[in-house]
């Protein structure tokens, strides 16, 4: 009887392991040895003909706390974060709410919300380079017809960053907004005609019914959107190259210099190790703070 | 096992052809060549055209002629290819990847490729000036291909409206300020001029380094000399062009759309690379000269572009026929076509004695101003860890265009990371 059992037990296990099997190859080969392995490569200098590869340590990782540059880019980062996460939230929450309605013209209206998030980044910020073009550039060419001074918008310290972000809140807030009209329509419209029998003006319904029924949405779109800050870069090669001085640059632009431009494989391992470490600890806190406060039902 | 089988190909393939007719096309040799393009222009046409010429008068020879972007795209896809053990025999890569390559022990020296004393001296007959980023440790790593210095280009119609001299364009820094002040219009409408300064502000820049008289590092490429007052000075006058003169925009100015900008007359004059002058020319709907750039203390351009590498990975055979191919491209006929397709100069005198570039700058003499620029050129900034010292100078000539340190202070902080890299190497 024991001996029975041991084996259906056995049996289920293996059926387990053996539909675990794919995902886990695929999990382990492309996401946790190369986490593994850029950690090591991280300990060991760089190595060529002239110096060859020597263990150094955490000496990287020193070098990256030194590092005004590194610093730089950490801080546009957080502020690429600051400036585009709740606006493109804000954004995609009114742009669900139009398109949710009866109105004529609706898909046509959702698609053209949806149009620069179809769009290759690199696409996109080709035709973004040209608005801010000093000039030449739509942005200047509007500016000059109401006689204001032509302005120099990705080559001044000072607009290069915002220029940056107005681009990256259009290119994402139609996306988000496809995950908050989802959310709108399993709210059920119940709700809506129970709200309009007691009286309740529409912000009300809004705030107090539609907006916490689509925290879940949020808490996903948040969570997203912080990634997205740290893991859209493609329109900088085209745009800035990071620059002026710096003014543009974010880790992971930051971090293909070092390992492509600047081939210092053990600096932009230490670097990745961060932005991984820095990303990961930010998805488990909002899991788990954002999540108490959150009804998923 | 798959160079025996190489081999043994090569036998059957020597073979067959020595029994069948010579229009059997085998393919015995097979090149992966990687090349960037850098400025404007359909070029990937030309060197695909080029390629398959090449093909056809060597029909034992396949050359696959991939594009990989700009110059440093190339070298990453050429380098990753090399890395993960996809072939590439050859590549055209920015002439100042020298140092970086030799140090990752990816190339091989053409002394060490060619064999007869017509090869040797085929070495010797490119421009010498061409030839300085090309050369390390006495041997030859590099063969000039499209090549580049910068020059001066300039709309006529623009001078004739503000009452300037069409043909005089401006000898000399001082020159430039005061003609730039009459190009200039009041209404923001016109500049004077336009200095790239986004994509490899560190080229413009040893060439107005150059005009004052210095150098930005030494010949082994393990010293540099941001720091020197001279080198400062050049910059200031950069700065003052935007916040001084007046003359051209403040902040940084984009590589990419800059030739836009000139062929839609928001700026009279604008320094750029030569590879972009079959561009301007097809563009432009005014007339348009190209200069010298003008002197400080004296002329001065750095050579720009990409040259030819072989890499060591390749086998003898392969080896051997890159260098038919880099002869092919390099011979003085297809480099006057790819002069005139292009812009790029001419890399040989021979190339200038063709009867095709000969007749092309007669009838448009603008075609010979990178050339007689040579004769005031210098090597292109090249040092170990190149791309690291390339951004350190990026980053302070963008920081003194913009306003947020001095020349002094941020070519200092340049110099001092360079240092920290480079003493290791000397």
């Amino acid at each position: 009887m024991d001996n029975v059992m041991l084996t259906i037990n056995q049996k289920r296990n293996l059926q387990g392991w053996a539909l675990f099997a794919p995902a886990a190859f695929l999990l382990i080969a492309f996401t946790h040895y190369p986490t593994v392995a850029t950690f090591f490569k991280s300990l060991f200098s760089n190595n060529s003909i002239i110096r060859p590869s020597r263990f150094t340590g955490f000496e990287s990782y020193q070098n990256l706390l030194n590092d005004p540059i590194f610093w730089k880019v950490f801080t546009n980062n957080m502020w690429l974060a600051l400036g585009t996460i709740p606006t493109s939230i804000g954004l995609a929450i009114v742009m669900a709410l139009i398109v949710n309605k009866a109105i004529p013209g609706r898909s046509f209206l959702r698609i053209a919300y949806f149009t620069p998030t179809m769009l290759p980044m690199i696409a996109v910020a080709n035709i973004w380079l040209f608005f801010y073009a000093p000039g030449i550039g739509l942005l200047d060419q509007i500016a000059e017809i109401f006689g204001i001074e032509s302005h120099n918008w990705l080559g001044s310290t000072s607009t290069v960053l915002p220029a940056i972000m107005v681009m990256t809140v259009w290119k994402e807030a139609g996306f988000f907004m496809i995950f908050y009209l989802a959310g709108l329509q399993t709210i059920s419209p119940e709700l809506g005609e129970a709200a309009e029998l007691e009286g309740s003006s529409r912000w009300n319904y809004f705030w107090r019914v539609q907006f916490p029924l689509l925290l879940p949405t949020t808490l996903f779109v948040l969570i997203n959107a912080f990634l997205n800050s740290f893991k859209l870069v493609d329109h900088l090669f085209v745009l800035t190259k990071g620059g002026p001085d710096n003014a543009s640059n974010l880790i992971l632009y930051y971090i293909y210099e070092t390992a492509f431009s600047f081939l210092d494989i053990s600096y932009a391992s230490a670097l990745t190790v961060f932005l991984l470490f820095l990303l990961a600890i930010t998805a488990l806190a909002q899991f788990y703070f954002v999540d108490k406060r959150v009804h998923y039902r | 096992m798959k160079k025996q089988l190489r081999k043994v190909s090569l036998g059957v393939a020597a073979a067959l052809g020595m029994a069948l007719s010579s229009s059997l096309a085998w393919a015995a040799t097979e090149l992966n060549m990687y090349y960037p393009v850098a400025v404007g222009g359909p070029l990937t046409k030309v060197v695909d055209g080029m390629v398959s010429n090449f093909m056809a008068e060597n029909p034992d020879i396949k050359v696959n002629a991939i594009y990989a972007g700009n110059y440093n795209d190339a070298r990453i896809k050429a380098l990753a290819a090399l890395e993960s053990g996809q072939p590439a025999q050859l590549s055209v890569m920015f002439s100042i990847d020298l140092n970086e390559l030799r140090e990752l022990d990816a190339i091989v020296p053409f002394d060490e490729v060619v064999s007869t004393d017509e090869e040797r001296a085929w070495l010797k007959s490119f421009y010498p000036s061409l030839m300085e980023n090309g050369t390390s440790v006495g041997k030859t790593w590099g063969i000039p291909f499209q090549r580049s210095t910068i020059v001066m280009y300039y709309n006529k119609d623009a001078f004739k409206a503000a009452g300037l001299d069409p043909e005089s364009p401006p000898q000399s820094w001082n020159e430039l300020v005061e003609k730039g002040k009459k190009l200039t219009k009041a209404d923001g409408s016109q500049w004077g001029m336009m200095i790239p300064s986004t994509g490899y502000p560190y080229w413009m820049f040893g060439a107005l380094a150059m005009q004052n008289g210095e150098v930005l590092m030494n010949g082994s490429g393990d010293t540099t000399y941001f720091n020197k007052p001279g080198v400062a000075q050049a910059l200031n006058f950069w700065k003052d062009l935007g916040s001084k003169h007046k003359v051209m925009p403040e902040g940084t100015i984009e590589w990419g759309t800059l030739r836009k900008n000139f062929l839609e007359e928001k700026t009279a004059i604008m320094w750029h690379s030569t590879g972009n002058l079959t561009a301007v020319k097809k563009g432009a709907k005014f007339d348009f000269g190209v200069a010298m750039l003008p002197a400080g203390k004296r002329r001065g351009t750095p050579t720009g572009g990409g040259n030819f590498y072989i890499f060591k990975k390749a086998s003898d055979n392969e080896r051997a026929a890159s260098l038919k191919l880099i002869r092919f491209m390099t011979d003085p006929e297809r480099s006057a076509s790819w002069s005139v397709a292009t812009g790029y100069m001419g890399i040989s005198p021979a190339s200038y004695e063709t009867d095709k570039l000969k007749s092309y700058v007669k009838e448009f003499p603008p075609a010979a101003v990178a050339r007689d620029q040579l004769e005031f050129a210098t090597a292109e900034l090249a040092t170990y860890q190149a791309g690291r010292i390339r951004k350190s100078l990026d980053d302070a000539i963008q920081a003194t265009l913009i306003g947020s340190k001095t020349a002094e202070e941020a070519l200092g902080e340049a110099q001092s990371t360079a240092e920290k890299i480079l003493k290791s190497y000397r």
